[in-house]
């Protein structure tokens, strides 16, 4: 009887294991690690959208009093004025980061295939040393990386960035694992018993399948693009991305304090867009992300 | 496939009569799509990750500085690093410090973040963790930190706290010693609920919920017990993926400590073994030297690694 009474309901589900005051407990720190996480996010949208007066106005607040679009059209005057055209910034940005992802995805996805679906030998001593990849950080590499780029004289070159990036592990990895989990070996055979080339099973029957990790991949690679700044195999100024040109920006000062922030407001909206909108089939993807030891 | 088993008919040739070369050769032979496949990642992979391993393990012996043949020089960077370099002493300090704070804090964060989550409705689910994920995509945004935390006029928590009486002048977070490095590491958490937190996220959510009642009926009293002995232990495979993201990651902090505090920083507070890497190798040119750096960070990391594996193997015992 005692058990009957401790039984509680949520919606239309037996809730078991869980006292209130646990569930209260979560919900304050979900709310205090909430505000720590989203403050500053918040803030800097705050920021952009603060009049000139209110941006000097001291103590500064933490809400606006009239806002204003102000920071984002000073942003694109001072990018007119910008040594390069501040366009080229963006249209370089863009160009790597979609070079890059596609290259990504199409190597990346046919390695995948591979290693998940086809038993050759030295399978299992590639994959090992591709997990092993994931162990370190690559900016560790970056000085024997810059004499291999410039023993091929991509450095100053687009090349430097792309092509290096193409062949990022960790979206061959979560690939990997969700093609192992959610391809059946039993369609592929059959597809081979139909006669379809093992490419062609790979292009017509596995990637069709697995569409929510090429999102999780498109992501990965896109976060790190979007984001390359002040790359060290890059000199020139018309070859530098939109992130570099925001560092300045946001390093300009106090009077450009207001088109900073929108700077960083206008490079944080890209990535966040792009999560919300594949969010449920990212994490899809990631429930197949274990690593079996 | 079916040409293979014709080719099987005709010469049955069993593996047991054939050497183990043979038998590879021949597998690799009727592989030879799956070795085109993977063959364009691999080049790229070996020559822009394994192979730039490889030379630093090998430049580590020699004096290299990009404009003379190199010379092999033994174990004397290695004898320098340790017996001569105090900075580098420092920064390897510094980097356990760093490593040692972020890696675990922000791993348990994240998984227990992720658990909390879980047990929200779906829709307030995915707010909640777009809310966390955020600041790890967003790149260059943990700079509104050194907004916040800045010593001028625009700095909201010097005004905040002198306005509530709490200090009563300016602290120069970013440019005093004693701040510095405490400051990194509450940015680098910050920015540091990416990949393994979805990771924990989604392995949360795959688990069959009659595991629970069954655990129920076994005698699990509370959350934490279910947690220990039923959730963790399914999620294995996750808690290894998010370890291993974990331990990259605080690692690789540097260029989020460049960007806060300049580099270097205030009496070399949050001078990191990746600075000390990116002093020697991107500005001094001793290739060599940096080449010795980074085979000890990767000597380091992968130390962690092996730890690790060992501690998530007692999980749920």
């Amino acid at each position: 009887m005692a058990k009957e009474k401790k039984l509680r309901i949520r919606g239309h589900r037996v809730v078991l294991n869980r006292s209130t005051g646990g569930d209260l407990g979560i919900t304050l720190l979900l709310a205090v690690f909430g505000v720590f996480m989203f403050f500053p996010m918040y803030y800097v949208v705050i920021q952009s959208l603060k009049p000139l007066d209110e941006l000097f106005m001291f103590p500064p607040k933490f809400y606006v009093i009239n806002p204003t679009f102000d920071n984002f059209s000073d942003l694109f005057k001072l990018m007119g004025d910008s040594w390069v055209p501040f366009s080229r910034y963006i249209f370089n940005t863009v160009f790597i980061t979609l070079c890059g992802t596609v290259g990504n995805l199409i190597f990346a996805s046919m390695a995948a295939y591979a290693l998940s679906k086809l038993h050759f030998p030295g399978r299992n001593a590639i994959f090992q040393l591709i997990v092993m990849s994931l162990m370190f950080h690559s900016t560790v590499n970056q000085v024997t990386h810059f004499i291999i780029l410039s023993a091929f004289g991509w450095i100053d070159t687009y090349l430097s960035i792309i092509v290096p990036s193409m062949a990022t592990t960790m979206g061959l990895y979560l690939m990997k694992q969700f093609m192992e989990s959610s391809v059946p070996d039993t369609v592929l055979e059959s597809a081979r018993l139909d006669g379809a080339s093992e490419f062609r099973t790979y292009l017509t029957i596995a990637m069709p399948m697995v569409k929510p990790a090429w999102m999780t991949l498109i992501i990965e690679c896109f976060k790190t693009l979007w984001n390359t700044g002040a790359s060290i195999y890059i000199h020139s100024e018309e070859l530098k991305t939109f992130n570099y040109a925001i560092n300045q920006i946001v390093s300009g000062g106090i009077a450009r304090s207001g088109a900073g922030a929108a700077a960083l407001v206008v490079m944080m909206l890209v990535p966040i867009i792009v999560f919300v909108l594949n969010q449920s089939q990212i994490v899809e993807t990631m429930g197949s992300s274990g690593m079996k030891d | 496939m079916s040409q293979q088993t014709k080719a099987e008919t005709k010469r049955p040739v069993q593996r047991s009569e054939m050497t183990k070369l043979q038998w590879t050769w021949k597998e690799i032979k009727r592989n030879k799509t799956a070795y085109f496949m993977i063959a364009p990642f691999m080049l790229l992979f070996i020559v822009f990750t394994v192979l730039p391993v490889l030379l630093s393990i090998l430049l580590s012996f020699t004096d290299f500085n990009m404009l003379q043949m190199p010379g092999w020089q033994g174990l004397s960077n290695y004898t320098r690093l340790f017996l001569e370099d105090e900075i580098f002493l420092l920064a390897c300090k510094n980097t356990l410090v760093f490593a040692c704070i972020t890696g675990p804090v922000s791993y348990l964060l994240s998984l227990l973040l992720a658990w909390f989550i879980n047990e929200l409705p779906p829709k307030l689910r995915a707010v909640v963790t777009l809310v966390f994920y955020a600041p790890s995509i967003s790149g260059q945004v943990y700079l509104i930190w050194k907004t916040l935390f800045s010593s001028d006029s625009y700095g909201w928590v010097n005004a905040t706290l002198i306005n509530l009486g709490i200090t009563s002048e300016a602290i120069l977070y970013f440019e005093d010693a004693n701040w510095v490095m405490g400051l990194c590491i509450v940015v680098a958490l910050w920015t540091s609920l990416g990949t393994a937190f979805l990771s924990f996220i989604a392995g949360f959510q795959t688990i069959d919920r009659s595991m629970y009642e069954a655990a129920s009926v076994d005698g699990i009293k509370n959350r934490w017990q279910e947690l220990w002995y039923i959730t963790l232990p399914t999620m294995r495979p996750q808690l290894m993926f998010g370890a291993v993201l974990a331990i990259t990651q605080s690692f690789g902090f540097g260029a989020v400590v460049t960007n806060l505090c300049g580099f270097p920083s205030v009496d070399y507070a949050a001078h990191t073994i990746m600075h000390h890497l990116d002093d020697y190798g991107g500005q001094r040119y001793e290739i060599g030297y940096a080449s010795a750096i980074a085979v000890i960070l990767f000597v380091i990391m992968f130390a962690c690694n092996i730890l690790i594996k060992k501690a998530l193997a007692k999980v749920g015992e």
